[in-house]
């Protein structure tokens, strides 16, 4: 490859450790104003209730699940905390991505052994997956691990080293999607 | 004295407005660090990029030694500030799902966000999964009631459950992430060295 080209093309991204501090200080921010951490899955959850008190109201009562979430004054789900949260991570996104040059068109990034198709698949299983672990942990990586860990939570740590622990255990037969 | 919502200091509807901008603060970040790119945070699991580790690592001790300060000065009550309940059985299946769709798909609910928000199709079809994912569990809910709250041990910390402070706790992930940081620094360069198709991207 041309090394013009490869620089041209190498993306800009900001120190690690760097990114690191203003998360640490962005989850302190969070945890003095709001007494809360971060999130994105909780979001999702509550678009998801909201979809099924709309078209089934009576299946979304009944379900003991879907009924945890309704506001008991009869509110929308949708007018919550999470959800301003998330519609900000995706902004702030494109924002970032628009600063530093990566804001383009639709694409999909993979390793050059496997086709689209596979990647797409892979990314769906693993959000599918994501989905339902983020469930019985009563949260993902951004509540449960990071948030929950920070805020010194025991779930938390065991949710952290639990997922990143079956991650690297599992790496080896999923070795063909990356490396 | 904080936190300023839960005593009240900060009412109505700003605290949606503070939301949006935490939020975006939070997709800044996480793009900016690169984590809109499955590729780098796979990276973690194979040696090849621990920008993940970096900035996760990182985060998570300023947050956690900054809280510790912060109540040691008296600027926030640590009890109003949310501690993850522990339901042991059903986090640790939680996790063991979610480890699992990390290494398979790339991203995390979060990243996916970002990913998609800059064009990228395979961001857009996680969070999708994501949001399949939380409806199928919902659904079956009925199915794992009882073991969705087996094992609860309530709203306990770190340090409450190994007896020491949660002092010594911060402290010990202070010295584990300085040690993880040389240790995956090292492996890295190893790993690099034989790596000659992957780029950032």
């Amino acid at each position: 490859m041309d090394k013009k080209i490869g620089l041209k093309k190498r993306p800009v991204y900001i120190n690690p450790y760097f990114g690191g501090i203003l998360l640490g200080l962005l989850i302190l921010t969070s945890f003095y104003i709001a007494g809360r951490g971060l999130s994105a899955s909780g979001a999702l959850k509550l678009t998801i209730v909201e979809i099924v008190d709309v078209i089934a109201p009576e299946h979304a009562e009944n379900n003991t699940y879907y009924n945890r979430f309704l506001p008991e004054d009869g509110g929308s789900p949708l007018f919550n905390w999470l959800v301003f949260g998330a519609i900000g991570t995706f902004f702030g996104g494109m924002l970032s991505g628009a600063i530093f040059g990566r804001l383009g068109k639709l694409r999909i990034e993979k390793s050059a052994k496997i086709s689209n198709r596979t990647r797409l698949i892979a990314a769906g299983v693993g959000g599918t997956l994501f989905g339902i672990g983020s469930q019985f942990s009563r949260g993902c990586s951004s509540g449960a691990a990071l948030s929950g860990t920070s805020a010194l939570s025991f779930g938390g740590l065991i949710v952290m080293l639990v997922m990143f622990g079956v991650g690297y255990a599992f790496a080896y037969f999923f070795r063909k999607l990356w490396i | 004295m904080g936190p300023l919502i839960p005593l009240e200091i900060i009412t109505g509807q700003w605290d949606f407005v503070i939301a949006l901008l935490i939020g975006s603060a939070f997709g800044f970040i996480l793009e900016a660090s690169g984590f809109s790119s499955s590729r780098n945070i796979a990276g973690v699991f194979y040696g090849y990029n621990f920008v993940v580790l970096r900035v996760f690592f990182t985060a998570m001790i300023v947050a956690m030694v900054g809280y510790l300060y912060f109540s040691y000065l008296g600027w926030i009550d640590m009890n109003l500030v949310f501690v993850l309940p522990t339901y042991l059985n059903s986090m640790l299946l939680g996790g063991f799902i979610m480890g699992l769709g990390f290494v398979i798909g790339g991203f995390c609910p979060g990243t996916s966000y970002t990913a998609a928000a800059i064009g990228k199709i395979d961001g857009i079809v996680f969070a999708g999964g994501v949001f399949f994912g939380i409806f199928l569990f919902s659904e079956f809910f009925p199915f794992y009631e009882g073991f969705y709250t087996e094992n609860y041990l309530g709203n306990v910390t770190i340090g409450e459950m190994l007896g020491v402070s949660n002092e010594i706790v911060a402290f010990a992930f202070v010295v584990v992430a300085i040690v993880a940081f040389y240790a995956t620094w090292l492996i890295e360069k190893r790993v690099r060295k034989n790596m000659t198709e992957y780029k950032f991207e």
